[in-house]
């Protein structure tokens, strides 16, 4: 017996180099005469085929209206299109990732494999984007997302890469830094508070915002007077608010999710330092029906990307509503709709169209198309694209939930101040 | 089980003095008629009918109302068939009593589902029940009543579910073997239904790689997602075939073909065996293409945990719950050393990080075993439990942020370098399977060497009795530290393999869930049996990637899943032998009375 | 172990002594590093004023109120493990739909004059809808996933309990929504009082009023009643235990009710509380409910209250009264790596929980 598995190892090492010998990577196809492909290839359309996009959006757990809303967004970007691009229909592929890492990989792996898909839209949490975007740029597929916020996938927008960006990444949606620069700003120029008190769940987005917002509370000249945590899950916040009182700050930010946040605000009414709802300021990750209508809430702030204004965006809504039988349903649906239509106007710029009716989609040229992107008319604004793929026209803004409001529309309107970077 | 014993369509009644046995149970068809009305109204009311009411699965069959039909079918076939015939007892001949048994099970399954039609019809449960949607009753497609108003629907409810139960319960006239094909026929339509874009995705990558041209067959076998009604006829007839020809009487297994070689050859055929299937699973990647591929990766490293795991739980009978801290530790370690963008920033390639793995996995797995090593059993579960919370928590905390990246992670992790220009990380899933398979053969290598060494034993001997163990000489300290120590580099090789395929690691991958999902495979395929836990891996983690369009109630279905496979089989896929005779001892007697009569 | 009937003698014990100086010497070095951190960082942070007084004597009252519900629901973990000695893992999904109930109940309620005039009667009514359905879903999970395993090895309900869990988490989930469900307000819980220097807020007052009472009605009716005695005869030794006319099927059932309406109770508590709930609620309350069971002493009825107590207050001092007084940053985020630090250490320092456990009969 034991002579028969001491073969075993070596066997088995021998198969393997063997086998990995044999699988180098592909060749690249041939590719026609009168068309010849950049150095990340193109996708071949032929005659009356689809014109596939590639979709990621969390669409399951507990994000998964965030990413419904933006797959809705890009279905009526398609619809409003008639449905066609260049005489050829338009289809998308939609993967979910859960907004996980390992989602993203999944996701990304499963469009990877379908070599027609020219362009991604997605996706919808930074987190899954990262590990997305490693294989995405991998394959050369021009990827833009309408929600992903994290300066690491662009960069600090003072010149600074970020860690993980990577040739091809592109958002409609703001940097979290403009986010903090505009919740810092309002706290402290508005409403005076000299000292912040910030809260964060650990997750990549809510830790990311507050530490934005820390770093320009304190440029402005304000004190951080206390940074703390809790964890997802957490129901007794009562410890950690004892330590916020006695820090007595003017301002606290916690841009953290439902139902941690309702338990902040519900037991800081037992606080005297903290009863006074107008030292509360949540993010947009709050701005929903069944945080707004808690009694607590009424004076709180809020921050996120401004909703859009002007007829076309209205006449969105109309079609949203029409389609979908209610309002949109989180913040980012207008990003995802300019993210369709900036990859949808690139592929009608850079496809070329043979002979025999067959379309060529060379990837690096779309990619350097989008890189081009300026002064493009979107709902959300003018949008430019950088070195490093911001496309935004970035407006935060804040809005207070008072005794008027009811609904989450009423509250996303009562604008106090709106910011945009570089004013 | 025991109508495998005695088969039920052995002779009846010839044995003079034989009592007969009971036959078809009235009283169990109504219990398990009302079980099934009960199953029947929550898949209803928890919306897993109307959520695939699209989804067709068989021609216009969708899998929302195949949720319906299979419960009447199922419960009249279980309630169609006759009990257990204890030895001693003649078994009753198949009747009109199976057709009968099922069709009053149908028949109260329909009962328990008209009263809930009636119930959501007059009042509206909305307000509680939110998935109790109207598409169920009131408004088109009336799923529940086949498309027509109350009262015609709750008419045709009960004639459809008595005759689906009927039907369920005659599957019990035909001879065993037949009718087990007929269900091995219907499993078949259903597995490749509801599977069916896996299915094409095979077909399509095994054309565009092997130039078979199998595409123009998933075309066939498929539209829309759903089996084409001849199609499904003749997967039903192969499917049904299949297992005819397995089952052949007479037919000697190849394992006892093989027995009786003479040993040389029988070497051979063994050295030839593995080779095949080592290149089969070689060519495996090729085949499925790149998604599936790196479905098998994810299931593949945890795999990799599952087999160290199992040294710990299987071999030494230490339950640990927090394993996933090594998992992390793995992951972090790797991905400090080899990331350009971490605290470190050498950006190393992969294997220079491995031995830091190795040794950072043995000190956590010593800091963990140490403190635990006179804790019983479940003391030691709860602490274990406990340091996998704290080492998820001190990664992402913002006090070690400097050096781990706290929520924000670590990116740019380093793919892993195979020969000079070729790298496999997580864009090149087929590559990187070769990588996950090698470290899956050295881990299953070091568990089949370890299960027969002299500290293998020491771990069984400790895990039947700690104090007879100590008693025998078996140095428990040293025992117990090196199944943590060993469990845990296994996890680390995973932790290090994730971090790699992944790209980037985030705290947020290594929760309680981890070290859950672990334990359950390895019990699941079959503690303490390394071919158990490759099965356990494949089912448990690879499946629910698979099916991820049932959403949350992937879950539901997991949950349901466990309770019954351990119920019934609690011993696992693939059960270790020797944990097997522990469990079933008295069983296996009997079979092994009853094989010796065969052969008389 | 030192306290088992078995424990070597003689040459074999000498045999042990010499195994261990280096691992004696390891824990050793462990107890004295938790002493010295936590004396240092409580000295810290409490010559530091950065707390008041009475904001100190808050955090107590916090934690207490947090162990009382951590205690209710250990109270079904260490009943269960007693006789049976498994970890019933889906019991946290006992007590989530022990707070669901309460939801439906106390919302019911929240419009009819009884809530207005008679809020305590209401509540009662709750209460008793809350244990009596908590007690139901435990009877059938004994029923359904436990009973047909009786005998196997422990690992095996293990996993049924895992799977359980996850089954009745998304039966909520599925039949009645992900999104979190709020409390209605009952107006006379709200406001705090003071005894002695302590500011307590009426609903934590309620709880910890709640725990203590269940607590000793849990223990005479263990100690003094038929019922009770054939449940310790059952955990003492099954066999023997039928012998002697005990019913076991429905002794052990009887135990499952119990706890089961211990954590129903415990619901509707978290609810009045937290004021949410959904359908993960019991997961991680679930988790540290058994750490509190298996920290004062799994088995002992008594040690489950203790274990409790002591994780909330834990829990609730620890991170304020030791971290930050070692300047660590966001302290709170730490606070479990707190409460299982010290389920660690106690287990290092009493091997058997604070209060010793309870289990009778042969293990394994």
């Amino acid at each position: 017996m034991s002579g028969h598995r001491s073969l075993v190892a070596p066997a088995v090492i021998s198969v393997i180099a063997l086998i990995a010998a044999a699988c180098a990577p592909d060749d690249e196809e041939a590719a026609p005469e009168e068309f010849s492909p950049g150095p990340l290839g193109a996708v071949t359309v032929a005659p009356d085929d689809p014109i596939m996009i590639g979709v990621i959006q969390a669409i399951s757990g507990d994000t998964a209206s965030l990413g419904v809303d933006q797959v809705r967004a890009i279905d009526l970007a398609i619809a409003d299109r008639g449905g066609e691009l260049l005489g050829h229909p338009v289809e998308t592929q939609v993967e979910d990732d859960a907004c996980l890492a390992e989602g993203g990989t999944t996701a990304a792996q499963a469009l990877v494999a379908n070599p027609q898909v020219m362009g991604v839209l997605g996706t919808s949490c930074s987190g899954a984007a990262v590990p997305a975007m490693e294989i995405l740029a991998e394959t050369g597929i021009a990827t833009i997302s309408g929600s992903n916020t994290s300066p690491a996938l662009t960069s600090d927008l003072e010149g600074t890469q970020g860690a993980a960006n990577q040739p091809g990444y592109f958002r409609t949606s703001h940097n979290d830094v403009v986010q903090g620069q505009a919740a810092a700003e309002f706290a402290f120029t508005e409403l005076g508070a000299q000292r912040a008190a910030t809260i964060h769940d650990g997750d990549p987005y809510t830790e990311g915002l507050a530490t934005a917002f820390g770093t320009s509370f304190t440029e402005l000249g304000g004190e951080v007077v206390l940074a703390t945590a809790i964890s997802k899950g957490d129901t007794d916040m009562r410890p950690v608010l004892t330590e916020v009182a006695a820090a007595t700050p003017d301002i606290v930010f916690f841009p953290i999710f439902q139902p941690e946040a309702d338990f902040i605000v519900q037991q800081a009414k037992d606080f005297p330092a903290l009863a006074e709802t107008q030292k509360m300021m949540g993010a947009d990750g709050l701005l929903s029906d069944t945080f707004v209508v808690i009694p607590q809430t009424e004076g709180m702030y809020f921050s996120g990307p401004a909703t859009p204004t002007g007829s076309a965006y209205e006449d969105f809504v109309a079609a949203y509503q029409a389609e979908f039988g209610e309002a949109p349903i989180q913040a980012f649906h207008a990003h995802s709709y300019d993210a369709a239509n900036m990859l949808m106007d690139a592929v009608e710029e850079v496809a070329v169209e043979e002979d025999d009716g067959t379309l060529q989609i060379d990837r690096q040229a779309l990619m350097d198309q989008l890189y081009a992107t300026e002064d493009f008319e979107g709902l959300t604004g003018t949008l430019t694209c950088d070195e490093f793929g911001d496309c935004a026209d970035p407006k935060i803004d804040i809005v207070q939930n008072t005794a008027e409001q009811q609904t989450i529309d009423q509250v996303r309107g009562n604008v106090l101040f709106t910011f945009e970077p570089g004013e | 089980m025991a109508d495998q014993i005695v088969p039920t369509d052995a002779p009846v009644g010839a044995g003079a003095g034989l009592l007969p046995a009971q036959g078809v149970s009235a009283r169990r068809a109504v219990t398990l008629g009302l079980v099934a009305g009960v199953v029947a109204v929550f898949v209803s009311a928890n919306g897993m009918v109307s959520e695939f009411a699209e989804r067709d699965v068989i021609a216009e069959l969708s899998l929302g109302v195949l949720w319906v039909l299979m419960i009447p079918l199922i419960v009249g076939s279980l309630a169609g068939q006759a009990p257990a015939v204890l030895q001693g007892f003649a078994a009753p001949r198949p009747g009109w009593r199976n057709p009968a048994g099922g069709a009053l099970a149908g028949l109260l399954a329909a009962v328990v589902m008209a009263a809930f039609i009636l119930l959501i019809d007059a009042v509206n449960v909305r307000d509680v029940l939110i998935n109790v949607r109207p598409d169920l009753v009131e408004t088109e497609p009336r799923l529940l009543t086949f498309g027509q108003g109350v009262g015609a629907g709750v008419a045709l409810v009960l004639a459809v579910y008595a005759a689906l139960g009927a039907l369920g319960g005659a599957l019990h006239l035909l001879p065993d073997r037949w009718r087990r094909a007929v269900v091995a026929g219907v499993v078949w339509l259903i597995v490749m239904g509801v599977l069916s874009s896996l299915v094409s995705q095979v077909l399509r990558g095994i054309q565009s790689t092997t130039n078979i041209w199998t595409a123009p067959l998933a075309d066939a076998l498929y539209q829309g997602g759903a089996l084409t009604a001849p199609a499904a006829a003749v997967v039903f007839v192969v499917g049904a075939g299949l297992y005819l020809l397995l089952t052949r009487p007479r037919r000697t297994p190849a394992r006892v073909r093989v027995r009786r070689l003479p040993d040389r050859s029988q070497r051979i055929v063994r050295v030839a065996t593995l080779a095949v299937a080592l290149l089969l699973l070689g060519l495996l990647p090729q085949v499925l293409g790149p998604f599936l591929s790196d479905v098998l990766n994810f299931a593949g490293i945890f795999l990799l945990m599952a087999l160290g795991l199992n040294i710990v739980v299987g071999f030494a009978g230490l339950l640990d719950l927090g394993y996933v801290a090594f998992f992390a530790v793995g992951a972090y370690t790797a991905a400090v050393l080899t990331s350009p963008q971490s605290s470190l920033g050498v950006g190393w390639i992969f294997w220079a990080a491995i031995p830091f793995v190795v040794l950072a996995a043995a000190v956590a797995g010593l800091l963990v075993g140490t403190p635990v090593l006179r804790m019983r059993g479940d003391y030691l579960a709860i602490v274990t439990l406990g340091f996998g919370e704290i080492a998820r928590l001190l990664f992402l905390s913002d006090w070690l942020k400097p050096i781990f990246g706290g929520a924000q992670g670590i990116i740019r992790v380093g793919d892993v370098p195979l020969a000079p220009g070729v790298e496999a990380g997580g864009a090149q899933p087929r590559l990187f399977f070769y990588v996950v398979f090698t470290f899956v053969l050295l881990a299953a290598y070091i568990s089949y060497a370890l299960q027969d060494s002299r500290i293998g034993r020491a771990w069984m001997a400790m895990r039947e009795d700690e104090l007879v163990a100590e008693t025998m000489g078996v140095n428990i300290v040293a025992a117990k530290l090196w199944a943590f120590v060993i469990g845990a580099i296994l996890a680390g090789f995973g932790g290090a393999l994730f971090a790699a395929k992944v790209g980037s690691v985030f705290p947020h991958s290594f929760e309680v869930i981890v070290s859950i999902t672990v334990l359950v495979l390895i019990i699941v395929g079959g503690i303490a049996s390394v071919p158990g836990v490759v099965v356990g891996a494949l089912i448990l983690v690879g499946l629910p990637e698979i099916l991820r369009e049932f959403e949350e109630y992937r879950f539901l279905l997991y949950g349901a899943l466990l309770i019954f496979m351990m119920v019934r089989r609690p011993e696992g896929f693939i059960p270790n032998t020797r944990r097997v005779t522990e469990l079933h001892e008295q069983e296996l007697q009997q079979d092994a009375w009853l094989r010796a009569k065969e052969t008389e | 172990m030192a306290e088992t009937p078995l424990a070597p003698k003689g040459p074999l014990a000498a045999r042990r002594v010499l195994q261990l100086p280096l691992v004696d010497g390891f824990l050793w070095v462990v107890r004295i590093s938790a002493v010295v951190v936590i004396v240092v960082g409580a000295y810290n942070s409490l010559t530091s004023g950065r707390l008041s007084g009475q904001q100190w004597r808050d955090l107590i009252v916090f934690g207490i109120a947090q162990g009382s519900i951590y205690g209710l629901i250990a109270l079904g973990y260490s009943m269960v493990y007693g006789v049976l000695r498994f970890i019933n893992f889906a019991h946290g999904e006992v007590f989530m739909i022990g707070a669901m109930t309460g939801y439906y109940v106390s919302s019911a309620l929240s419009g009819t004059a009884l809530w207005r005039s008679a809020p305590f009667a209401g509540l009662f009514v709750v209460l008793l809808c809350c244990m009596t359905m908590s007690a139901l879903v435990a009877l059938g999970l004994e029923r359904i996933a436990y009973r047909p395993l009786r005998g196997k090895p422990r690992l095996i309900p293990f996993i049924t309990a895992i799977g359980a869990s996850f089954f009745l988490q998304y039966t909520v989930a599925t039949l009645f929504g992900v999104d979190v469900k709020a409390y209605p307000a009952v107006p006379v819980l709200d406001g705090s009082i003071s005894v002695g220097g302590f500011r307590i807020l009426r609903v934590h007052l309620l709880v910890i009023v709640a725990a203590v009472v269940m607590m000793i009605a849990l223990y005479f009716y263990i100690e003094k009643t038929r019922a009770g005695r054939a449940m310790r005869a059952v955990a003492e030794d099954q066999e023997t235990a039928r012998l002697m006319g005990i019913d076991v099927d429905r002794t052990i059932a009887r135990v499952f009710a119990v706890g089961g309406a211990m954590a129903g109770a415990a619901g509707l508590l978290f609810g009045l509380v937290f004021q949410n709930v959904n359908f993960f609620s019991g997961f991680l309350p679930g988790i540290k409910a058994f750490t509190s069971a298996v920290l004062g002493g799994i088995g002992n009825i008594l040690g489950a209250m203790v274990g409790g107590l002591t994780l909330g207050s834990v829990e609730s001092l620890g991170p304020s009264l030791v971290l930050s007084g070692l300047d660590i940053p966001a302290a709170h985020q730490l606070k479990d790596v707190v409460a299982f630090s010290a389920l660690v250490l106690v287990l290092i320092f009493r091997p058997t929980g604070i209060l010793g456990e309870r289990v009778g009969g042969e293990r394994g």
